[in-house]
């Protein structure tokens, strides 16, 4: 199993979820049972053609997944899945 | 060179070879530039006046409000409709009056933005929306600048030094905005009032390192905070190829436009909204209507229209089965965004006779029953 960690802003759209655990050899299989799982996420995550939107990056561990193989980044037993979407509060 | 007064007054700094009186020297003699006197420019300019940066630049336009006093340390209550550059000004002269203060009460934008950058050596980006913030980046992208870089949500804060020699970019992360409306602003969403106080400070720490030279600095690197549980974790950031600012094709845009945000003309009055007064005056001519509150149970806590329905907008499609397709419908939520989206729900499903309140219960409370707290 590998862990994905859900940000503060998609929370609501995971039913609150702060990380869900998911069966998946690659990074595409993770992403596909989270928005299985929460089909509301799926609008948050991709655009209309299902490519990752570009606010949006995921992380296996610490790298980046477009230097690694995109959707096919293998994930191991125990791999942390990070989504990181930009956030511009500062001032507010 | 430093005076006697400052020697004293800095005589902690004097005393870590880390910083020395070289260090200090250094401090006085850097130009560093706070875009956002609010929640994260708040630590910053206070630590950094602290410090001895002997020049810091604040720009903001903004007035200070009592809901930004929750986090917001710079001003205090007695500032409340003064200007936040002003505000502040007070706040750092107090704490260190040696050191200059420059003011830019302007908004920033693609035609001032060089003009007033090109004089600091670091850019701290304490902003709280997509257009200034990119604006900053390619800004400092072009002029060669650093920008040390924070933005927070609720419990969370990210933090990192973009444009810093041969390190990634704020595009090379993220070469796109979100478009508005899909992430939401911390207005709707909230901020926990000490996060921008670690979140800030951790960018003040980051500001004073890159004028020291010293220890490692934050560059490629993607901090992120979760106060809730805690934690503090790090992520690789790489500079992208082919980003814009590799290619040598950056150049400044119009911000608003690239983030989807259309000016547009006043809209004309819509037969599907209707106004607190007329929501008051139906309800008091005991008209057949449901009132639906669409906001979260925390915020119905604060304050309510006394026969309104309780209905967050997330679960709106789950309990329309509860509701008669028929009937007439008056949607509010604080401000009126969240109840047009509930709105919109609604007809989709068919209902055809559903109104919005304009304005939100913030309008209910300046135009009908001000016993209602704004928030």
């Amino acid at each position: 199993m590998a862990k994905i960690l859900i940000p503060t802003p998609l929370r609501q759209y995971a039913e609150k979820n702060n990380s869900v655990d998911v069966a998946a050899g690659t990074v595409g299989e993770a992403l596909a049972s989270l928005t299985t799982q929460f089909p509301d996420l799926r609008k948050n995550l991709f655009n209309d053609e299902g490519k990752l939107r570009s606010f949006v990056n995921v992380y296996v561990n610490d790298e980046d997944i477009r230097y690694l193989q995109k959707d096919a980044t293998p994930v191991a037993d125990g791999d942390t899945i990070s989504i990181v979407p930009s956030i511009a509060g500062g001032r507010c | 060179m430093l005076t006697q007064e400052e020697v004293s007054r800095y005589s902690r700094h004097l005393i870590m070879p880390e910083v020395g009186v070289e260090g200090q020297e250094k401090l006085k003699a850097a130009k560093v530039l706070l875009i956002g006197t609010g929640g994260l420019g708040a630590p910053v300019a206070m630590y950094l006046a602290a410090a001895g940066v002997g020049t810091i630049g604040l720009v903001d336009f903004d007035v200070v409000d009592v809901s930004n006093l929750q986090r917001q340390v710079i001003h205090g209550t007695k500032d409340i409709g003064k200007k936040k550059i002003d505000s502040a000004e007070e706040t750092m002269r107090d704490i260190n009056p040696l050191v200059k203060i420059i003011k830019h009460d302007v908004a920033l934008t693609s035609e001032n933005a060089l003009d007033i950058m090109r004089d600091y050596d670091i850019i701290a980006d304490g902003t709280d929306n997509f257009p200034t913030r990119f604006l900053i980046n390619d800004a400092c992208v072009l002029l060669n600048k650093p920008n040390v870089y924070a933005s927070i949500f609720r419990f969370e804060g990210q933090a990192t030094i973009f444009a810093a020699e041969g390190g990634p970019c704020y595009r090379c992360l993220y070469p796109e905005p979100p478009p508005p409306g899909l992430v939401p602003s911390c207005a709707e969403g909230g901020v926990l009032g000490i996060l921008p106080g670690v979140v800030g400070l951790i960018q003040a720490t980051e500001v004073v390192k890159l004028i020291l030279g010293a220890g490692e600095p934050l560059i490629g690197r993607l901090l992120l905070y979760d106060a809730l549980a805690m934690r503090f974790r790090e992520l690789k950031l790489r500079k992208n190829p082919e980003c814009v600012c590799a290619t040598g094709e950056m150049k400044l845009i119009d911000y608003d436009h690239f983030c989807g945000i259309v000016k547009q003309p006043e809209p004309p009055p819509l037969v599907n909204e209707i106004g607190p007064k007329e929501v008051k005056a139906m309800i008091d001519e005991r008209k057949d209507f449901i009132l639906i509150d669409v906001r979260e149970p925390h915020e119905f806590q604060i304050g309510r229209i006394p026969t309104s329905n309780l209905i967050p907008l997330g679960d709106l499609p789950k309990r329309m089965a509860e509701l008669d397709p028929n009937a007439q419908y008056v949607l509010h939520c604080k401000m009126g965004g969240r109840s047009a989206k509930g709105c919109d729900v609604l007809r989709a499903a068919g209902f055809k006779r559903v109104l919005n309140m304009t304005g939100g219960i913030t309008a209910w409370s300046e135009q009908v029953d001000p016993s209602v707290p704004k928030y």
